[in-house]
């Protein structure tokens, strides 16, 4: 049987077990979604900005493990979801993105709604494809998804163009894909595990360093074996979160340059570094000729150029986290004889605790006015953790990142690498559409929450019951605080006191506005905003100049950490009332 | 121990890669390079013995370190089936020069000319009253001879292929054993 080319590519996408697409029609993809449109069985998730869409594809993709769709017009509809898609590639998010193009006999004309999305993604993607013939249209979706989903996941574009849309062809799904020059290794070199699993054991101050690759793999069992079996302590990156359940006794929180004093003391005492699913991010790792200088090195990755990238390693393995932590375990288990081979981490162990007990996570409360740690700790009260949270970039991703305990993997929806602004929002929205039962927090700034406000018309006609929390302290947060350290409190360009009302916006978009002004109000507005069965937004008006600690300043050392702002020193006002979180 | 990564002496590399002989392939591989900030020397493109594959021989300078993030990173791209560093091997290098001399600036420089070409063992492939063109093959040190000696004479214009490389027969190109050596033993780059 014939089929067009939108026929074709949606009858692809339900062979890979696509359900939600999230999309803006447009000029040359009017067939597709014409196509769409007679067919129930692909779910449109109409943005109101291609960045959202692939924003929300990305939420989807990360909080269930499976591929996000993107379909897109030409031209601007393509350039839009470029940020979407750089931010996919640095977080390694597996994605598939459809752009439509002009017809073939037009590309490079400088046709209406033109771009050259091939040449501008190909730096961001991690391949991309024109489709230039409709008899390759089947094996090229075949082989976007498989690259997207394996190795290093990432995104793959295809840009597709009209005349191709509408073409007719003989309809062929392949079953398998073979690319002679693609070919992910999985299982880890045999010798190598045997050596890290020596090394190891040969420790007395090993630490566990993991990261983003341990949820992209589905290794969080097998971290936490690891865990339980030798009790090293554990710290993970802002896109580990919830590799390791975060009240886990053996987990020292984030690392890096807003990480907890205990983990960033530890890396650097460590005599065994054992880094999975990381890649030395320079934000980890602060000044990096200083970063676990006393350390032997195994580095565990899918990504070769991840290893030795930015820093030395002693033992590589290049393979899938969680096969390759199946067999450090086993191996573990074979030479060690049992969990008592690894007592004499003890005193290691000790030595940490009194790091967690010098410098905890810490803020100080205030009668007056509500401080945004306390948020972020009631509502993970509230909810246990158990719910979906993501965030936008600055200072409550950080706060968020420090003060919520997150139990499960892929409950965790961050934009790390790019530290995208606007991500978050629409990050919850594809979440909630993968778990509709779920209860799904985007925790943002009024900042990052304006970059991409206009998907409040998304929840509100999707009636997605998504719970937006705003952390309002009418400063570009981050921004303000690097100012205050660094740039003699010149706050240039940073404050944005000047923010709608975020109440009646909500109104506006046909969504349940509530706000807190007052410390005593925050418990109430929780409680109120979260029994609410549709969305709601929650704006908490906030200490303008609270910062967050620690902090390693750029190109410092990681032990180099600071906890008060500059001045606060001589107040021991400031300094007595101390909150343990 | 200093965990930063030892930085080795800058040196030549020639690096030989296997890609599909698809479109916008060559755009990968020089964007890849550009995108990192590495540089490419000179490079050469043409269809392999098999249509469906091309082979580029790059040219590019670095110390060990940036040389083994750039084949990783080559290895990275979908469309490269095979990155040989041929540095690591004892190699051979040509390139084809088209020079177009001055002959007749002063008395006798059509035969100085003749002689050179003679020497080098090159060819006059085209003449003109004025000129000749020349054609010559050989490896740098030949290049640059030739080129100095032609000089004098005035060069109009001088076309070059770029380097193509390839490494000596006892050399077993590509086994895992040799690229094993850039990659403390467990990279698997074949694949």
């Amino acid at each position: 049987m014939k089929m067009s080319g939108a026929e074709m590519l949606l009858e692809s996408l339900k062979r890979e077990k696509v359900t939600h697409i999230f999309g803006y029609p447009g000029g040359v993809v009017l067939p597709v979604f014409d196509a769409l449109y007679k067919d129930p069985s692909l779910q449109v998730v109409l943005t109101r900005h291609e960045q959202g869409a692939v924003h929300a594809a990305e939420g989807y993709a990360r909080s269930s493990n499976t591929v996000g769709v993107v379909l897109v017009t030409s031209g601007p509809g393509a350039t839009n979801t470029l940020t979407g898609i750089a931010d996919a590639n640095m977080d390694s998010i597996p994605l598939v993105i459809i752009t439509g193009q002009v017809p073939t006999k037009m590309i490079g004309n400088d046709a209406f709604q033109e771009a050259d999305i091939i040449g501008m993604s190909r730096s961001c993607t991690k391949h991309n494809f024109l489709v230039r013939k409709i008899s390759d249209l089947p094996r090229i979706i075949k082989e976007a998804f498989y690259i997207a989903r394996t190795g290093r996941p990432g995104p793959v574009l295809i840009d597709f163009p009209k005349d191709i849309i509408l073409e007719k062809g003989d309809f062929v799904y392949p079953e398998t894909v073979s690319i002679r020059s693609y070919n992910p290794t999985i299982q880890g070199n045999r010798w190598q595990i045997r050596k890290a699993a020596q090394t190891i054991l040969k420790s007395r101050k090993p630490v566990l360093y993991a990261g983003g690759g341990i949820i992209s793999s589905d290794a969080h069992k097998e971290l936490l074996d690891l865990v339980t079996l030798t009790n090293i302590p554990t710290t993970l990156t802002l896109m580990g979160l919830g590799a390791l359940p975060g009240n886990h006794p053996r987990f020292l929180g984030m690392l890096g340059m807003h990480g907890t004093y205990a983990a960033n003391m530890a890396i650097h005492d460590a005599d065994v570094l054992i880094a999975v699913g990381v890649r030395f991010d320079d934000r980890v790792t602060g000044k990096i000729a200083e970063f676990s200088p006393h350390s032997k090195v195994i580095h565990i990755d899918i990504d070769p150029t991840s290893i030795r990238k930015n820093f030395h390693v002693d033992v590589p393995i290049v393979g899938d986290a969680r096969v390759i932590l199946k067999d450090l375990i086993e191996e573990l288990r074979e030479i060690s004889g049992g969990e008592d081979a690894f007592r004499h981490y003890q005193p290691w162990i000790e030595q940490i605790s009194e790091w967690e007990k010098e410098h905890p996570l810490c803020y100080t409360l205030d009668k007056e006015v509500i401080k945004p740690q306390h948020v972020i700790e009631k509502i993970y009260q509230f909810t246990q953790g158990d719910c979906i949270v993501s965030t936008d970039v600055g200072q409550h991703q950080m706060w968020t990142a420090q003060f919520f305990k997150f139990i499960k993997p892929n409950t965790w929806l961050t934009s790390g690498g790019l530290g995208t602004m606007g991500y978050g929002f629409p990050a919850a929205i594809g979440a909630q559409k993968a778990h509709p039962g779920k209860r799904v927090i985007a925790i943002t700034g009024e900042g990052s929450f304006l970059m991409n406000i206009q998907e409040m018309a998304t929840v509100v006609s999707l009636d997605l019951p998504v719970k937006i929390v705003i952390l309002n302290n009418q400063y570009l947060g981050m921004v303000r605080q690097w100012q205050e350290f660094f740039y003699g409190s010149r706050y240039s360009s940073s404050f944005i006191g000047q923010s709608p009302d975020f109440v009646k916006l909500a109104e506006a978009f046909g969504m349940i506005g509530m706000r807190a002004t007052r410390p005593e109000q925050v418990e109430d507005v929780i409680l109120d905003g979260f029994s609410r069965r549709g969305p709601v937004l929650m704006e908490f008006q906030v200490d303008p100049e609270e910062n967050v600690f620690p902090m390693v300043p750029a190109g410092g050392s990681n032990i180099e950490m600071i906890f008060e702002s500059p001045g606060e020193k001589d107040d021991p006002k400031k300094r007595d009332s101390i909150l343990t979180a | 121990m200093n965990p930063e990564i030892q930085v080795s002496e800058t040196r030549k590399h020639y690096i030989q890669i296997i890609v599909e002989n698809r479109f916008g392939v060559l755009s990968r591989v020089a964007g890849l390079f550009s995108a990192r900030g590495f540089n490419i020397d000179s490079l050469s493109v043409a269809p392999g013995l098999d249509p469906s594959v091309s082979q580029m021989t790059i040219e590019t300078q670095g110390d060990d370190h940036v040389v083994e993030q750039i084949i990783k990173q080559l290895n990275k791209l979908i469309d490269v089936i095979k990155v040989v560093n041929l540095s690591e091997f004892s190699f051979l290098t040509r390139e084809t020069l088209l020079i177009r001399v001055n002959t007749n600036t002063r008395p006798g420089d059509r035969d100085e000319a003749f002689r050179i070409v003679e020497i080098f063992r090159a060819r006059i492939i085209d003449s003109s009253p004025t000129t000749y063109t020349i054609e010559v093959t050989g490896d740098e040190d030949k290049i640059e001879a030739i080129l100095n000696f032609l000089k004098p004479l005035g060069i109009k214009e001088v076309i070059r292929t770029g380097k193509v490389a390839v490494a000596r027969e006892d050399q077993k190109l590509g086994t895992s054993k040799s690229v094993s050596r850039l990659t403390d033993g467990d990279m698997s780059y074949h694949r």
